[in-house]
């Protein structure tokens, strides 16, 4: 049993044993395994079926009480046939290539929006920090719904912004922000910013203020000093905190559904759309798949940097 | 010594700025007796009367609680168990596997880890209702617990558990009574956070739910689909509220015992 080899392997190393590490894993091992690993398997499973007017729709439905032979019958109707649909359908090409873009834009905005206040938070007062950390972690705190619903009467065409703007003379006639692929990237940024923050300030917080003080010493102009020192030694950070934002952004729902419009076209709402409206299950699961296969580098990169920053 | 200087003091002020002002202006309509956006028309808590006589706003809150603090508990066990295993354990099988699962839930898109849920339910023949939905929660929120407690438990002095078996005390007895109060704080920020996480989703409930099952995140999403509505306005505002003196209570508690523990010393 490993349980007890790492028992001994404690002991050996003059440790007392304490509470077994490995059988207490073995209750949210089990949990993830059979709520997260199998529910995967299905979906691949369930897109390789075919849809069918009735309960489960979708067919075959695999049971093995029917005896082994006739569930390979059924399993040899499976068939790539949602997957090539999904490559042929200009649609659902499209929503993934756009859902990429728009989560790429707004991750490297939010970047851009992100990097300035993590670097004053790293550089305020030992004293303010823990006040700063806790203002931002705080709208993370409040509902991603609420606060991606505030936007709307920001930016609607009656909305606030318009308002304050045709006020100011700035503007003629109100401008068309809300239900635009522009009013999903606010959105992604304003909701996602805490995600970068938190990382970068993590990254900059560790950094020696010396290390500047020693490039300038040895001739360096400040904004290459900046660049050369603060921006590099800050990449583990910002790689943990655009991942952060851009993976959940690619198949975000809420935003684009709330603030975008009838052209936005991301894959989360066609997935929502596939699966609530028309009701095609295996379809939908395909589209998931295919999301999935996508992300499967960022997400491997993000459980790396994870696994480290625990360690 | 670096100087904080002004463009430091800008950045902050403007981020700030964009993180609350969304919100409070949120919180101010709350209070407008016009349902327009646009005109004041005067200080009224009219919404806040009417959201208390929705019946349905109020059952669906009723199950978003209960919800929450089920998935929260059971969140806050499971994921502070895989905390301890991935620390502690070194020869854990699987390891790689266990890891995965453990941080892929933090950036998992929702739609994927809905559907994929409702599809087992379904095919293990589950009737959909509370008891999916807070199992479906209780697994994404146990993986924000388990990353909580084990930033925590990195850190933690193995001695002082092992000080506690030299003098005879059990291996469970050992880690009750000295690890776990010394992990408390990011034992019970895990089941805040999970507790919030669960109270807040839409798309995972959405798919999970069954009838009679609906959270208070589906019905503000009903409601907002079609536009602003100020009786929302008026939930969100409660919900900020309680959020905020949530976060100040813990915020001032910690600063308060970290304060007692160096004069203590």
């Amino acid at each position: 049993m490993p349980s007890s080899s790492n028992a001994e392997a404690r002991a050996g190393r003059g440790g007392r044993r304490v509470l077994n590490a490995s059988f207490v894993g073995l209750l949210p091992y089990v949990w993830l395994l059979v709520f997260f690993l199998i529910p995967f398997l299905i979906v691949l499973k369930i897109s390789l079926s075919t849809a069918f007017y009735g309960q489960p729709p979708y067919e075959p439905v695999l049971d093995l009480a029917e005896g082994v032979g006739a569930t390979w019958e059924k399993v040899k109707t499976l068939s790539l046939g949602n997957y090539t649909f999904l490559a042929s359908d200009s649609l659902y090409v499209e929503a993934y290539l756009s859902s990429l873009k728009i989560a790429a834009i707004a991750t490297v905005l939010t970047l851009l929006c992100g990097f300035p206040i993590a670097h004053a938070m790293a550089r305020a007062p030992r004293g303010w920090r823990p006040l700063l950390i806790a203002l931002v972690i705080m709208p993370f705190w409040t509902s991603f719904l609420i606060r991606v619903y505030a936007w709307v009467g920001i930016l609607k065409r009656e909305g606030l912004l318009n308002a304050v703007l045709l006020e100011l003379g700035a503007i003629g006639e109100p401008l068309t922000i809300l239900n635009t692929n522009f009013a999903v990237i606010v959105g992604i940024v304003y909701a996602y910013l805490p995600f970068m923050i938190l990382p970068l300030y993590a990254a900059l917080e560790r950094q020696d203020p010396a290390l500047l003080e020693a490039a300038s010493d040895l001739g360096s102009p400040p904004w290459l000093a900046f660049w050369q020192v603060t921006v590099r030694l800050s990449v583990p950070g910002i790689v943990a905190g655009s991942l952060l934002v851009f993976i959940p952004a690619v198949g975000e729902f809420v935003i684009p559904n709330l603030l975008g419009g009838s052209n936005t076209l991301m894959i989360g709402q066609t997935l929502w759309n596939e699966f609530f409206l028309n009701h095609d299950w295996p379809l939908s699961s395909a589209v998931a798949v295919v999301l999935l296969v996508i992300l499967v580098v960022p997400i491997t990169l993000f459980q790396r940097y994870q696994a480290r920053e625990v360690e | 010594m670096t100087r904080f200087g002004w463009l430091n003091a800008v950045s902050l002020t403007f981020g700030f700025a964009f993180l609350y002002l969304p919100i409070l202006i949120l919180v101010i309509y709350s209070f407008n007796a016009s349902k327009l956006v646009t005109v004041w028309g005067g200080f009224s808590t009219k919404w806040y009367v009417a959201l208390f006589q929705n019946a349905q706003l109020l059952a669906a809150a009723k199950m978003s609680l209960l919800v929450a603090v089920v998935t929260a508990t059971l969140a806050t066990v499971l994921g502070t168990l895989a905390a301890i295993a991935l620390t502690r354990a070194r020869r854990l099988p699987a390891r790689t596997l266990f890891q995965g699962m453990t941080y892929a839930p933090l950036v998992m898109p929702e739609v994927i880890t809905g559907l994929s849920l409702l599809l087992l339910f379904v095919a293990l023949g589950i009737d959909r209702g509370f008891w999916t939905i807070t199992i479906a929660h209780t697994t994404f929120a146990l993986c924000f617990v388990a990353v909580v407690v084990q930033s925590r438990l990195t850190a933690f002095d193995m001695s002082l558990e092992e000080a506690a078996r030299d003098l005879g005390a059990s291996p469970v007895k050992a880690f009750c009574l000295v690890t776990l109060p010394l992990i408390a704080p990011a034992v019970a920020a895990g089941w805040l956070l999970a507790f919030t996480l669960s109270l807040d989703d839409l798309v995972i409930a959405s798919f999970t739910s069954g009838p009679g099952s609906t959270t208070l995140p589906m019905r503000i999403f009903s409601a907002v689909r079609l536009g602003v509505s100020p009786e929302i306005n008026a939930a969100s505002t409660i919900l900020i509220a309680a959020v905020a003196i949530g976060v100040m209570t813990a915020t001032l508690a910690a600063k308060w015992g970290a304060r007692r523990e160096t004069r203590s010393q």
